[in-house]
């Protein structure tokens, strides 16, 4: 019992240790710096103020976050829409490669999602990989301008997330009980409404914790933007970095981050709240 | 009566294990029957070839009339109580019973007035809206059989829908599904591998072993009448002595148990030299003690070696001077009130003439 016991209270303690010094103060110092007035020679001025949050309150920013919002979300309906095929796929094979394939999913890891969207930038651009090939073949005669595009950024995005998408859809369906769609079936149900009415609700935790993972990073990678997109889509994550590095106005870039954090808690809180009542009511709490 | 159902030469094998073999069945519309047999011995793969779950390899199925080749699951006139109920989870009892009637697009009326109707008949009218997680596993149970019966089958499937329920449970499900048949009329088909629940609500039994049928009939026959070694094993205890036949003529035949010479009624035909198997059934043999007893040329002696107590019976473990060990069950009744036997007692054992059995040698 002692020595199992000192190990889980270490472990705790590290845990904590790590989160304080690496997640809790940093956001405070963030939280801090966006109560802060800008300074002419300093960073931060030391003097408590409401002020960088009620600049956001102009039509510029708006225009940004919704922009965002709106990017974010075609990418998480497109990962979903190509994710959740897969993941079922996935899911439901018997196949001997299910392991190599699952694998597949995770691979992109291990190389940083920059270098990846550098990559992107190779196959997308005028004389790239793609446009090369679809002249060769004869489909096109003059280069595609794919690049710097919205269309880019969303690839860029999609690309870099999908396996967000696929990992909690492919854990959400792999529990869903099979002897429940033999049971719809022999009920009368057809393929489509075995799909509405059975295997959409039961994955329903699954969709959503998957979209939460993509949503909220596609507000936030700015460099992915900056690469795909050019200097035309500014996303939230793009306003942050600007504000730091080239406006050098902190306290603003603190502010935006605030902002985003509390937006991304409240879809947390919301998510927390449908999954409990869930739970609620199938009498699972 | 009609045939509601038929398969002629049916096989299944998947890749290249074969789970079935040429099996001729015909079910009478109206009747309760059983497919009992060990766990994997084809029965649940048979019900699946009539839900349509399955494809035969070979063969073909007939209900109602109608080949039913090719015909999907959802367009099949079957329904079926799966073993883990397959509740859905996110429904309701009454949006779970209302599944089959929606798919059917009826109006709402009379989903409910069926879904109602349902419910009362399995004594669930009061918990239409709780949620299958709520209930306890008897009343899953019964939400699964009124969301099969609500869609009136011609015939429900019901696969070993009672083997997760506590014994006094079983006991009353398996009375109340009884009633339920005989208040419907549907063709029942049940899948178990509980002898005692197969005996007990069965109007007949097909025993199945590695994917053949052994033997198909009424519950007495399957039991009295045991057509080879495996449904006589299968089906209750079995006290079983292998020997050969010395002699035996259209009516008798002559055959040495345990050194001791029988003559036998010849119901099967046997001929001279033939390898047999005598079974008696443990209710079937008599135990005696030295003093109740004055001729012994037919019987056995014997030692108790265990006395089990079960309420009702004794069932007491004998043992031969061969070594044979033998079970026999003693009901109290008037003659025999006290069925005292301590372990270590000599006795005497015999068993009524004509209730032995005479099975074939399998090759």
């Amino acid at each position: 019992m002692m020595p199992d016991n000192t190990f889980k209270r270490s472990s705790i303690v590290a845990i904590w240790v790590w989160l304080t010094l690496f997640a809790l103060l940093p956001n405070l110092l963030v939280l801090m710096t966006s109560l802060m007035q800008q300074g002419d020679n300093e960073l931060v001025r030391l003097q408590l103020t409401l002020n960088n949050y009620w600049e956001l309150f102009d039509a510029t920013y708006f225009k940004i976050f919704w922009h965002s919002i709106d990017i974010a979300a075609v990418c998480t309906l497109v990962c979903l829409v190509i994710g959740y095929p897969f993941a079922y796929f996935l899911a439901r094979t018997e196949s001997r490669y299910k392991a190599i394939l699952l694998f597949l999913v995770i691979i992109p890891f291990w190389t940083s999602s920059l270098i990846r969207s550098y990559a992107i930038v190779a196959i997308l651009k005028t004389h790239g990989i793609l446009n090369s090939v679809l002249l060769d073949l004869g489909l096109i005669t003059q280069p595609l301008h794919l690049l710097y595009s919205g269309v880019a950024v969303i690839v860029g995005l999609v690309y870099s997330l999908l396996p967000f998408m696929i990992l909690p859809l492919y854990a959400n369906i792999e529990k869903l009980d099979i002897r429940l769609i033999d049971a719809a079936r022999d009920l009368g149900a057809n393929r489509m409404r075995v799909f509405i009415r059975i295997i959409l609700p039961l994955t329903l935790p699954g969709i959503i914790a998957g979209s939460m993972l993509v949503f909220l990073p596609a507000m936030s990678m700015f460099f992915i933007p900056d690469l795909l997109g050019g200097a035309k889509t500014m996303l939230v994550g793009n306003l942050i970095q600007n504000q730091f590095m080239s406006a050098r106005n902190w306290p603003i870039g603190s502010a935006v981050s605030i902002i985003l954090t509390a937006l991304m808690g409240l879809m947390l809180v919301i998510y927390w709240r449908i999954s409990k009542n869930r739970k609620e009511q199938q009498g699972l709490l | 009566m009609q045939n509601i159902i038929e398969l002629k030469n049916v096989a299944k094998h998947f890749s290249d294990h074969q789970v079935l073999f040429n099996i001729n069945l015909e079910v009478k519309n109206g009747e309760f029957l059983t497919l009992l047999g060990p766990s994997g011995c084809g029965k649940t793969t048979v019900l699946r070839l009539l839900s349509g779950f399955e494809t035969p390899s070979n063969g073909t199925i007939i209900i109602d009339g109608k080949d039913v080749a090719g015909l999907p699951p959802h367009l099949r006139h079957v329904n079926t109580v799966f073993q883990s109920y397959a509740l859905f989870p996110h429904m309701d009892v009454f949006e779970n019973v209302a599944f089959g009637l929606r798919c059917k697009h009826l109006s709402q009326d009379e989903i409910e007035q069926r879904v109602a109707e349902a419910l009362r008949m399995v004594k669930l009218e009061a918990y239409g809206h709780r949620k299958p997680q709520q209930l306890s596993g008897g009343q899953q149970q019964r939400v699964a059989i009124a969301r099969a019966v609500v869609n009136k089958p011609l015939v429900l499937l019901l696969d070993e829908p009672l083997s997760s329920l506590d014994y006094r449970l079983r006991k009353t499900m398996q009375i109340e599904l009884k009633q339920l048949q005989n208040q419907l009329g549907i063709t029942f088909i049940f899948v178990t591998h509980d002898q005692e629940e197969a005996l007990s609500m069965s109007d007949r039994v097909v025993v199945m072993h590695d994917g053949t049928m052994e033997q198909i009939g009424t519950p007495r026959e399957v039991y009295e009448e045991p057509c080879n070694l495996s449904v006589a094993k299968f089906i209750g205890e079995a006290n079983i002595f292998d020997t050969k036949i010395l002699a035996a003529d259209n009516k008798t035949l002559q055959v040495e148990i345990e050194n001791k010479l029988f003559i036998l009624k010849n119901r099967k035909k046997f001929t001279v030299d033939q390898t047999v198997h005598v079974l008696v059934r443990p209710e079937d043999l008599q135990v005696w003690s030295p003093q109740e007893v004055t001729d012994t040329q037919d019987m056995f002696a014997a030692t108790v070696e265990q006395v089990i107590y079960k309420g009702c019976t004794v069932d007491l473990m004998l043992r031969l001077l061969s070594g044979k060990q033998l079970l026999a069950t003693q009901f109290f009744n008037e003659d025999d009130e006290k069925l005292d036997y301590s372990t270590g007692e000599n006795v005497w054992v015999n068993w009524i003439p004509g209730w032995e059995v005479i099975l074939p040698h399998d090759a």
